[in-house]
């Protein structure tokens, strides 16, 4: 199966480690979903299986969407550990502050394009955040971190995909996250029609309105 | 002591079903700390019920937070109040009292975030800075943490607070509130007993959690009687705890801060400390948790809030002081913070 040397920790996130490694001569990275102490132990066994075995699924469909993903190697179920290719280039949670803003909003309108696509073929992400977004050398996006996403093609879960995205650019990108996600709104509208993301947008209103405090209820109306 | 030399705040809080008066000075010295929660009588808090209660007790939370501090009422510099969010009723009672008391005094009124006076009462009382927070409660369910002039949301519930479904289940099960025990305390109790892990929903999504799909299940398998209750109790903890956990520490590794804080009323529950705790060591940052008095809403809070923001220039004239029920922390500014 080929052996792994020279691993190097590059990323330890809250939900799993990724390692830089050399792996057949490739370079890869190891991404291994650590047993996480504070769960039950059952329990932490399931979330990390499930997850070690549904994102290669999804990243594989996302490919088939035509959004670029990491190839992947090799999914080892028993240390819950996936080995794939790595990514020569730039998160864009990095990138995001050092375009003009033409060039920020034209970043934005090919991640509402990749989001589309993703939600068209029935992937939904899980957690889009500009730090799982990778640009390359050639200036295409790689979406990666497809761990806590689902297939489905509901109106909701694709909502909540948007509505997460909105979120991550208010509290990280909030001096311009309003344009920002008109601009993926703009893209995601370009490919999955006009019509879809009107019915999209006001979903994405009713799911902001049902978490309990938020402003611009009926009931708001005060004295 | 002379009382002429410092400066004070009194704050009333009662967004929900406490009614409390909490007495401050500038330096966040607690002086009082006074609350009476209004205990219905069967089913969750009804609104017009509590807000009855609040005005029935006002008086007397009053004066024994007065009378606690041993200052008179001319000793008051400001009085600060909950602004939001909460429900509608048991806001607008506090704000009448303290607009009432604003101008008989003829001295500033200062309307606060409730959300943020819990973090900020959590870093008075562990003494901490600059923290990851986790608050929860009945109705608030957030991760947030502090950068440029404002807390962030980092994660937060979908739909219910984690409070709630605790509450919600506890009642189904036929958990009976009793005196200075919330029916959140009964949960942890039976909880403490379980030893099987029952199969339930975990929903992460990005930083949010959904815990009305876990509640369904709970109340379910309850219905269903093939498990015991504190199997049960103990699941439901386990489940919706790690999904808040889990949150809390994507945010704590993206945010790459030192300190965690642990507030709300549903900080008191000791397996959701001993999980922070793991993930705080984990992400190489200290654990902290309110002390239990200031878990729950209370008024020493809106009180060192209201001092805190006063001290920084902020006050709220009479015909801006209209409650804001959903009143989000990322809309406020806070200029006290570094």
């Amino acid at each position: 199966m080929g052996e792994v040397i020279a691993q190097t920790l590059f990323k330890k996130g809250a939900e799993a480690s990724l390692h830089v490694a050399t792996w057949n001569g490739r370079k890869v990275v190891l991404k291994t979903r650590f047993p996480k102490r504070y769960r039950h132990e059952k329990l932490d066994k399931n979330i990390r299986t499930y997850r070690t075995v549904h994102e290669p699924q999804l990243m594989n469909e996302a490919k088939k969407a035509g959004v670029p993903t990491p190839v992947i190697f090799q999914v080892d179920l028993r240390n819950s550990r996936i080995i794939m290719e790595f990514i020569e280039g730039k998160q864009i949670k990095q990138l995001l502050g050092s375009l003009s803003p033409n060039e920020r909003k034209e970043m934005c309108t090919r991640i509402g394009e990749a989001i589309g696509k993703l939600h068209k073929h029935g992937v939904i992400h899980g957690d889009l955040t500009t730090s799982n977004m990778i640009v390359n050398r050639e200036g295409r996006i790689f979406l990666v971190d497809f761990g806590l996403g689902e297939k489905s093609k509901e109106l909701e879960a694709k909502g909540v995909d948007l509505h997460l995205m909105k979120r991550a650019l208010q509290s990280t990108h909030y001096q311009y996250a309003e344009e920002c996600f008109e601009a993926v709104t703009k893209g995601y509208a370009a490919t999955v029609g006009e019509d879809r993301t009107k019915e999209i947008a006001g979903k994405i209103r009713e799911i902001e309105r049902r978490g309990r405090y938020v402003e611009g209820r009926k009931d708001d109306e005060e004295n | 002591m002379k009382k002429n030399d410092k400066t004070y705040c009194l704050g009333i809080e009662s967004t929900a079903d406490d009614f409390g008066v909490g007495i401050s000075t500038f330096n966040g010295e607690i002086l009082a700390n006074v609350s009476d929660s209004y205990i219905p009588e069967k089913g969750g808090i009804h609104p017009r019920e509590a807000a009855r209660h609040h005005a029935q007790v006002a008086n007397t939370v009053l004066e024994k937070a007065l009378d606690n501090s041993g200052l008179k009422p001319r000793n008051l510099k400001i009085i600060a109040f909950s602004q939001g969010p909460g429900l509608g009723p048991s806001l607008r009672t506090g704000a009448t009292v303290a607009r009432a008391l604003a101008s008989y005094l003829n001295i500033p009124l200062v309307g606060i975030n409730h959300s943020i006076a819990h973090i900020e009462i959590g870093k008075l009382k562990t003494g901490t800075h600059d923290p990851v927070t986790l608050y929860v409660s009945g109705g608030n369910t957030i991760v947030s943490a502090y950068d440029s002039g404002r807390y962030r949301i980092f994660g937060e519930t979908i739909d219910i607070a984690l409070g709630n479904c605790l509450d919600v289940f506890a009642r189904e099960a036929g958990l009976k509130h009793q005196k200075g025990m919330p029916l959140g305390a009964a949960l942890e109790e039976l909880a403490t007993q379980g030893e099987n892990l029952v199969h339930l929903p975990y929903v992460v999504k990005g930083m949010d959690v959904s815990l009305s799909g876990l509640l369904t299940a709970s109340i379910s398998m309850l219905n269903k009687g093939k498990c015991k209750l504190e199997d049960l109790c103990y699941s439901l903890q386990e489940y919706a705890f790690s999904m808040v956990a889990e949150v809390t520490e994507r945010a704590l590794a993206h945010t790459e801060k030192k300190e965690v804080l642990l507030t709300g009323g549903v900080a008191a529950n000791k397996r959701l400390q001993a999980m922070l705790k793991v993930i705080a060591d984990e992400q190489d940052a200290h654990f902290n948790v309110v002390p239990r008095e200031f878990a729950t809403d209370n008024g020493a809070m809106i009180a060192w809030t209201g001092a805190l923001a006063y001290k920084h220039g902020l006050s709220t004239p009479i015909e801006e002081s209209n409650v804001r029920l959903r009143w989000r922390i990322e809309k406020v500014d806070v200029p006290w913070v570094k």
